[in-house]
């Protein structure tokens, strides 16, 4: 497997992006509608799914909160908003992510993906949506979106997992449901669909 | 029997919305001239709000105004202990004072912070048992434990019978309820092993994915609620009362919901979304409250811990013949539960203890609220006698398989304190089918063998929860194009069943799912009353409702054939989209004629006359809001008789590495005993999911306070330890029984929480075997404690120790 996609380089990638996120004023925080004085707010281009989006960020938001809050793409959650669970995953350059914790300014060069980005023009799912609905991996379905963004970086960097490997890929995100076994048979079944 | 749809896979409904992230769940929406809301909350345990001071925020340009409990509740508050919208009397850490709206998030974080509030410092409480000791603090003003229909009281013992008690003696003082059945003396007389001693179980939080933001506004003199629940109408009924808003007038938003298991079934569990409501209506502006992890932590709710004692007798034979069981339940800073009941109504259906006495009080402390949660009762009492069940077995010299059979329930037996019948019980069946998938005579030889650092452990479990209610509704309708239309209110949890209920309908008119509607999501959709999605119940209670609406629609059908293609109703029957002459196919109607036609007569056919009288209000409603649009069948379910079981059973292996305390689950196989299967994948879901829970439960999860300030130390996932992956095994194998029960139209009985309790059950089993039979008589069994015993070294946590560990 791919050992960039382990939960030990999610922390470090949090670590390293200097995103504060661990209060409950997380939200204002994220959001920074206010701009301390000194501050001059950029309208930055950043590229989501192949798009090349202009956004007006602070300079402390989060790429989950710009996604969210200024592009609607509301299919990355928060479910902790300080990196701990991955709903929030997305790719960054290929590699799972945890969105809450990474300043939308540190990937003004970057390719983003989310799970809005995976269907392929004329509407097919991509195989991992494909193999999470013929195994019905989701139950609740609110980390679901953030569970196929790190099985997708995993297939990724490594198309014919073993169950192992795959579950290993998993491990950043947590599923209260407890629905890991069902995730895992999708993976497995989206590595044979291609 | 050979069905259409019961027993098979589909796709529900809703699943491509959530792998492409297209669904909304609460907080995904926004409104034109949105606002936010923050929330103030206690920062002290327990105290009384003297004075708000809001005036210099109030001032703030973009705070557009402040919500009180003086504004909530000007008679004054609620009595009893559970949960406030707002209060001036919180009782734990984090409970909503006041929230404050304003233009952006970060305007009604400053503002709150310019909020002064004045609290009275009042005693508080971590552990029950430290405040039923004579002279020990209460958790609430007007005591320690609320008694229904008499209000607050302060119940104490004297400090030597708390002392005697953390001790592991039987406890001597009255408790607050009981029940028994049998003979107990001569029970005990009889039993040629008993054991005796103290357990412990941990309190922890839900911690549902989907924290519980909510958005409100109002239009037209409606309230439209986006908010998260386990129910659409089970829940919306109540909530318009809280909200204080006439049923007609309230429009509950709800098509996802991330997570709930338990504390977001009712109304009073989750009234926080009364906030934005009540916030809105004031400010008249839509209201968006957001809720952080640690708020959902402090809001959200926790699973009542247990502080018991147990005196437990088996026959030679390995009959449980005699069991005495007291539990003190932590009711937590608001709420509470019957989860001590529970627990025992569990062991007497479970086990089939012949003799049996339940003694319990609940007493509160000044943390987490409590409530359902996932099994509340059974699924704490599962990992603490599973061992003790292995240790008889050791005793009396039995195979631990061999006497699980010999106390399990089967078709006939009662249980309870009620001895209720069971609707049908396939226990013995569905041992029988574990053992054989897990190889189980093989395997047992296993037991205890070393290798290196790691030991052996085989356990086997067994969970039960009751699966089926009454007193609900269904609606469905026959469109003009023929298409079927199921009106569902049961809430969209992740368990599927708002869809595989659904199909019970489909199943009566033999109609192709794909020509299937089912109508759910919001409350001005139409919907009948259906029970709040908790207590493993959906799939019996809402396959009777939807079955018998198809019912009546299929009779109304069959009469109108009768009517114009003559004959008699009894001569037609469905198929094809059509209802037709059983004697001559060629004579019948398609069932977009037969739908237009029951619109042309009106009357019962369109629900505009002979409405069952029974319905609920809700329902009424609903009906009369959809009547004249097609043809309907309407139901109310009034069935009450026995208890259906919802059963399950789980063999396991585990390998404890005795050098790090911590194991590894080799193999673990489950099995679901719930009637006829509904939905293959979706039961395998809930076994799986529930698996997790139950893993969590016998090994990591408890919520911790800090002893000196009262303030909760594990507000995130990783300080609750909710199981990740890793934590569980790459494959758990799962299986089920699908004998039909007989209350059922099509056979079927719940699942959700007892796939939890067998799975808790058999590890803590498994980790008593691999070491040597010691018993730990707690939940969760965690690594340190592993660790510790093998040392030999005498924990110096105070003994039944709550909330925190004070060692």
């Amino acid at each position: 497997m791919n050992p960039k996609l382990t939960r030990r380089r999610f922390i470090k990638g949090v670590i390293a992006s200097g995103a504060a996120a661990t209060s409950t004023t997380i939200w204002y925080a994220a959001n920074g509608a206010d701009r301390p004085a000194g501050y001059v707010e950029r309208l930055i281009r950043i590229n989501v799914n192949g798009q090349v989006r202009s956004v007006d960020v602070a300079p402390q938001e989060t790429l989950a909160s710009t996604l969210r809050y200024k592009l609607g793409l509301t299919g990355t959650k928060l479910g902790c908003n300080r990196g701990e669970c991955g709903a929030c995953t997305v790719l960054v350059n290929d590699i799972p992510s945890y969105a809450c914790s990474v300043l939308t300014h540190s990937v003004k060069a970057a390719r983003i993906e989310t799970v809005e980005g995976l269907e392929s023009p004329n509407g097919d799912l991509h195989p991992v949506q494909q193999a999470f609905v013929e195994e019905l991996s989701p139950q609740c379905g609110y980390c679901t979106p953030g569970q196929i963004m790190a099985a997708v970086g995993l297939l990724r960097a490594n198309p014919n997992p073993t169950r192992e490997e795959a579950r290993q890929g998993l491990a950043g995100n947590i599923c209260r449901c407890g629905s890991y076994d069902s995730y895992l048979d999708g993976v497995m079944r989206a590595a044979q669909i291609g | 029997m050979a069905y259409m749809h019961i027993g098979k896979d589909f796709v529900p409904p809703d699943v491509a919305g959530k792998v492409t992230g297209r669904i909304k769940y609460a907080e995904d929406y926004s409104r034109e001239g949105m606002v936010y809301a923050r929330l103030l909350t206690s920062p002290i345990p327990h105290a009384r709000v003297v004075s708000i001071d809001a005036s210099a925020a109030l001032a703030m340009d973009g705070v557009f105004g402040i919500l009180t409990a003086d504004d909530v509740y000007p008679d004054g508050e609620p009595g009893g202990t559970g949960l406030k919208i707002l209060t001036n009397e919180p009782t734990l850490v984090g409970e909503p004072i006041l929230a404050l709206a304003a233009v952006d998030e970060k305007t009604a974080e400053s503002a709150i912070a310019a909020i002064s509030v004045t609290f009275e410092r009042l005693p508080f409480v971590l552990d029950p048992l430290d405040s039923l000791a004579e002279g020990g603090p209460d958790a609430y003003t007007g005591g320690n434990t609320f008694v229904f229909r008499e209000g607050f009281a302060s119940e104490k013992w004297s400090r030597d019978q708390v002392a005697s008690f953390r001790a592991g003696a039987e406890p001597t003082a009255e408790p607050q309820q009981q029940f028994a059945y049998g003979d107990l003396e001569a029970a005990f007389a009889q039993s040629a092993f008993v054991y005796e001693g103290s357990f412990t179980t941990a309190g922890y939080p839900h911690m549902s994915m989907e924290p519980r933001s909510a958005m409100a506004y109002w239009e037209n003199g409606k309230l439209y609620l986006h908010g998260t629940s386990q129910s659409l109408t089970g829940l919306a009924v109540d909530m318009a009362g809280i909200v204080g808003v006439p049923q007609e007038d309230f429009v509950f938003i709800n098509e996802a919901t991330g997570g709930g298991f338990g504390q977001r079934a009712r109304a009073g569990s989750i009234p926080s979304m009364a906030i934005p409501a009540k916030l809105s209506q004031k400010i008249n502006r839509p209201v968006m409250m957001r809720i952080s992890r640690e708020e959902e932590f402090t809001i959200g709710g926790a699973r009542q811990g247990f502080q018991g004692w147990l005196k437990c007798g088996f026959k030679a034979d390995g009959t449980m013949a005699a069991l005495d069981i007291y539990i003190i339940s932590d009711n937590g800073g608001k709420g509470g539960g019957g989860d001590a009941f529970a627990a025992a109504d569990c062991i007497s259906i479970l086990y089939q203890t012949e003799a049996m006495r339940f003694r319990g009080t609940a007493i509160g402390s000044n943390t987490g609220h409590r409530g359902a949660q996932r099994g509340p009762g059974q699924n704490q009492i599962a990992p603490i006698i599973a061992p003790i069940l292995d240790k008889a077995a050791a005793e009396l010299g039995i195979d631990r398989l061999a006497i699980r059979l010999l106390n399990t329930p089967q078709n006939g037996d009662v249980g309870g304190p009620q001895r209720q019948p069971l609707t049908s019980a396939y226990m013995p069946e569905a041992l029988q089918q574990g053992a054989a998938l897990f190889n189980y005579q093989e395997r047992i030889t296993r037991s205890r063998q070393r290798n290196g650092s790691k030991v052996t452990g085989i356990g086997v479990g067994q969970g039960y929860h009751n699966a089926g209610r009454s007193g609900m509704d269904g609606i469905v309708r026959l469109m003009p194009d023929g298409r079927l239309a199921v009106h569902n209110g049961v809430g969209n949890l992740g368990t599927y069943s708002y869809a595989s209920t659904s199909r019970a309908a489909a199943e009566v008119l033999q109609m192709p799912w794909e020509r299937v509607d089912v109508i759910t999501g919001r409350t001005d959709r139409n919907l009948p009353v259906t029970s709040p999605q908790d207590g493993s119940n959906s799939i019996f209670t809402n396959t009777r409702t939807n079955w018998g609406a198809a019912q009546d629609l299929l009779a109304k059908m069959k009469e109108i054939a009768a009517m114009d293609l003559g004959g008699a109703p009894a001569d037609y029957t469905v198929g094809g989209e059509r209802i037709y002459k059983i004697s001559d196919s060629s004579t019948g109607m398609t069932f977009a004629q037969i739908a237009q036609r029951g619109l042309q007569l009106g009357g019962k056919f369109t629900g505009e006359a002979e409405v069952p009288e029974d319905l609920n209000d809700f329902t009424k409603l609903s009906v009369s809001r959809l009547a004249g649009s097609a043809l309907m069948g309407i139901f109310h379910d009034s069935r009450h008789n026995n208890n259906p079981p919802g059963f399950t059973v789980t063999f396991t292996e585990i390998e404890l590495d005795t050098e790090t305390g911590k194991y590894d689950i080799v193999d673990m196989v489950t099995i679901g005993e719930c009637g006829t299967v509904m939905h293959p994948q979706g039961l395998k879901n809930q076994l799986v999911g529930g698996a997790v829970w139950g893993i969590g439960l016998s090994g990591y999860e408890r919520h911790l306070y800090d002893p000196q300030n009262g303030l909760p130390a594990s507000t995130g996932y990783w300080q609750s330890k909710v199981p990740t992956i890793l934590d569980t095994p790459a494959k758990i194998r799962t299986g089920w029984v699908d004998l039909p029960d007989p209350e059922n139209p099509v056979g079927a009985r719940g699942i959700g929480e007892p796939a939890m309790g067998a799975v808790s059950a058999a590890l803590t089993a498994a980790i008593s075997d691999a070491l040597d039979g010691h018993l730990f008589n707690a939940s969760p069994i965690t690594a340190d404690m592993i660790l510790n015993h093998l040392a030999g070294v005498t924990s110096e946590a105070v003994p039944l120790a709550q909330n925190n560990f004070r060692g």
